[in-house]
């Protein structure tokens, strides 16, 4: 596939690929899911499978639909935030944070320097957890069921310390427009520099558990190799596209918050795939990138926790939240990929289209490429790799 | 070989009736005994495997596993069982409903048949067999039938390739199995598994068959890997991989059908163990057994023989006799359970292979690398045998 394939070339391809899908005599269709274990939510891939080998497969979508961009239309600015947290769930602060952006931009309020350095700390923290439950889950996909385990015990410390500072474990609505929506409590700071050095700690378990495994490289070195022109064409964004060895990363190439001075400052890198097991863009590489990222992570919340300055938390804002009319796109760097805000307002109270480009989505068009030719096996270990999250490809 | 004794449940029943009850109704009595014990223990083995399994697989992911049901939980396998035993029982509709019942009785008789020539202690086994090695063998893999058939009755594409799995995987590992077991038993030269226990008394008790020969340890990690295999556990456990097939072979399964297939695996991975244990790691014999036969005579059997001044014998229960089978026969156990441990802790650590692997290793490697070894093993014994004459 060239580089200038479109989503029109995409679509082509789709359906040269149903007519190659034909069910043949020995071939037998399979549903992995709605309810698969592999699925990671509700999600159905349906495989074409001659025996073992995947013959063709077609992701169905849908079944966590819930409206988020129409609801957006039809609440306040500031009401639509809490649904914001709900598609990608793994990523909430994330999620606030790009709306809330989206929104500001309209607004032009500045917003106070400690409320950028908590909410680049909230954010990067939730990267490690939704980073966290990736590799996790991903382990219990080829099989090894107690890397899990390990991961949740760090993340579980990740979700208090957010109960901490917002109430909330999993859908926090934290990051606010104009800021955020209080102030850390007494002694956050110092625990999450005390959740950093254990974190740091403990990463080295993940790679000696996992990810240097013989059995775990012989699994996904090689299989699911998404080549850079491949990745290009699809859309495909975040860990996934650096695996592949493009070296492209919002945090850093279109700087938003104060990334581009925690860059400029040398706290992080940008961990880029190398086939280092198998072949450049392998499922290998993807988890690879995504425990490295863990680490950088880390190395951001140190930069923040070391600059970190007194004042208030919440910019000059209205009594009541009047955007100007106008639109604005903001696309920031989940854990998975760009997630992007798109929002038109008319001046009134709130938005008259709201859109969300999310990373899963168009990380998942993939499998169709990917999964021909693969193991029943192979084809778990590739979707695994992919890390979606249903409640975001659906929204 | 014969013990002198014979069965130990005949013996016992022997002992216990009196000497009017003729003999046709004390040899099917033994029998039902027999049989009755069996049962009952590969349920408590299955139910202790199992707590065992959640309690280590807890440990392993630093969480503490059933903690609420008894003192650490050890009441847990039980109330599953109960659990299990009051479930709907569903045969999905499409099933081959025959062929859907028949399957886990067929997997679990497998094992159970295998299970008599499981060796408690030198005087206490439900039966004496010669051939105890090879009957294990045979009759172990008649639950691969059960388990094929389970999944081409269940009408589930996901049975069904797990079925097929678990067909192609207990024929590439059951190759490797076989020769493996060939060293230690040309060391032994015997297929019964409490001569073979017994043959590794010397030594101070340590005169191990995984000693005598620089051949049997290779021999005993082929065999531990293709075990492995043949009991469907990780990284071999592709026949029900969770993630990729739901519950492959049973996942249609609910209920006591189900837990058969569960009893099925952990008797399995006993029997395996105790394989290992008593072909490679001196059955029941240790320092310890060493020592009570230093002051208890070469072969202290737990019943004594007492002629009477009439003519009429009596049978009566040697004390030291029973203490030495006893010691026996959690030496074994011991053993065997540190295999099914090494299992548990083995599968809470690595990843799963992917299908074509699994051929690879079995084929591949683990197969010439028997050879290997019964031929280094084999000419060992030759030379070993060619220097004592």
């Amino acid at each position: 596939m060239s580089n200038e394939a479109s989503i029109h070339g995409a679509g082509e391809h789709a359906a040269q690929r149903e007519f190659e899908l034909e069910v043949r005599a020995q071939d037998m269709e399979v549903n992995f899911g709605p309810q698969h274990p592999a699925t990671h939510g509700v999600m159905r891939v349906l495989v074409r499978s001659d025996g073992e080998v995947v013959t063709g497969a077609q992701a169905h979508l849908g079944y966590l639909h819930r409206c988020a961009e129409k609801i957006g239309e039809n609440v306040e600015w500031l009401m639509y935030l809490p649904y914001t947290d709900r598609y990608d769930y793994l990523s909430a602060m994330n999620n606030n944070l790009g709306y809330s952006m989206a929104v500001e931009s309209l607004m032009g309020i500045r917003i106070p320097r400690r409320a950028e350095l908590l909410r680049v700390i909230c954010v990067e923290l939730n990267r490690v957890g939704s980073h966290l439950i990736a590799f996790g889950t991903y382990g219990m996909d080829v099989g090894a069921m107690t890397p899990f385990f390990h991961c949740f015990r760090e993340r579980e410390w990740m979700m208090a310390l957010f109960e901490k500072i917002c109430g909330a474990r999993l859908t926090y609505s934290y990051i606010r427009i104009g800021g955020l929506f209080n102030d850390a409590p007494p002694g956050w700071l110092e625990e999450v520099a005390r959740f950093c050095d254990v974190f740091e700690e403990r990463w080295v378990e993940y790679e000696q558990l996992l990810l240097s495994s013989h059995i775990f490289i012989q699994r996904t070195a090689g299989v699911g190799v998404l080549s850079r022109e491949m990745a290009l064409a699809f859309g495909v964004t975040g860990p996934m596209l650096r695996a592949s060895g493009v070296d492209w990363d919002l945090r850093r190439d279109m700087p938003y918050s104060i990334y581009a001075e925690i860059f400029a400052a040398g706290a992080f890198k940008v961990p880029l795939g190398s086939g280092a097991k198998g072949k450049l863009g392998d499922c290998w590489d993807r988890t690879w990138v995504r425990v490295m990222e863990m680490r950088e992570s880390i190395g951001i919340v140190r930069w923040c926790l070391a600059h970190m300055v007194e004042g208030p938390v919440v910019g000059d804002l209205p009594k009541v939240l009047r955007v100007p009319a106008g639109e604005s796109y903001v696309a920031i760097e989940n854990p998975r990929g760009e997630l992007g805000h798109y929002v038109v307002s008319d001046g009134g109270r709130g938005s008259i289209r709201t859109r969300v480009r999310g990373p899963s989505f168009s990380n998942l068009a993939v499998i169709e490429e990917l999964l021909p030719g693969a193991l029943v096996g192979d084809a778990i270990a590739i979707i695994g790799s992919i890390d979606i999250v249903v409640g975001e490809t659906d929204r | 070989m014969s013990t002198g004794e014979g069965n130990a449940f005949l013996d016992l029943l022997n002992a216990v009736l009196p000497a009017s009850v003729p003999s046709w109704i004390v040899v099917p009595s033994a029998a039902v005994l027999a049989i009755a014990v069996c049962v009952a223990l590969i349920s408590v083995n299955t139910m202790f495997s199992v707590w065992l399994e959640r309690k280590v697989a807890g440990h392993i992911q630093c969480r503490y596993g059933p903690m609420y049901t008894g003192w650490h939980g050890w009441l847990q396998s039980l109330a599953d069982a109960v659990k299990l035993l009051v479930k709907e029982d569903i045969v999905p509709r499409g099933a081959d409903r025959i062929l859907f019942v028949l399957a886990p009785a067929l997997a679990l008789a497998g094992i159970l048949g295998a299970m008599a020539a499981y060796p408690f202690a030198p005087h206490v086994f439900f039966a004496d067999i010669d051939l105890g090695l090879f009957l294990i063998l045979a009759l172990s893999s008649v639950t691969t039938i059960g388990i094929v058939m389970a999944g081409w009755a269940s009408n589930s594409k996901w049975s069904l390739l797990g079925a097929m799995r678990e067909a192609a995987q207990v024929i590439a590992y059951e190759v490797p199995l076989g020769l493996a077991l060939l060293v230690p038993v040309m060391i032994g030269g015997t297929l019964n598994l409490i001569e073979a226990s017994r043959l590794q008394s010397d030594w101070f008790g340590m005169g191990w068959f995984v000693f005598k020969n620089p051949f049997a340890l290779p021999a005993l990690a082929l065999f531990f890997t293709a075990a492995l295999a043949e009991t469907k556990r990780a990284p071999f456990d592709l026949p029900e991989a969770e993630s990729e097939l739901v519950a492959g072979f049973h996942t249609e399964y609910s209920g006591i059908r189900w837990s058969f297939f569960f009893m099925e695996e952990y008797t399995g991975m006993f029997l395996m163990s105790a394989i290992a244990a008593v072909f490679f790691l001196g059955g029941f014999e240790s320092p310890l057994t060493w020592g009570l036969r230093q002051s208890l005579g070469e072969d202290p059997g737990f019943l004594n023989h007492v002629v009477r001044a009439d003519g009429s014998t009596q049978t009566l229960i040697a004390i030291g006799g029973f203490v030495f089978q006893l010691v026996c026969a959690l030496t074994l156990i011991v053993k065997t359970m540190l295999g099914v441990f090494l299992m548990m802790w083995l599968r809470w650590t690595l990843p799963r292979l992917r299908v074509d692997q699994v051929m690879t290793m079995g084929y591949k490697y683990l197969t010439p690398l028997a050879l290997l070894c019964v031929l280094g093993g084999g000419l060992w014994e030759w030379a070993r045998a060619g220097w004592g004459s």
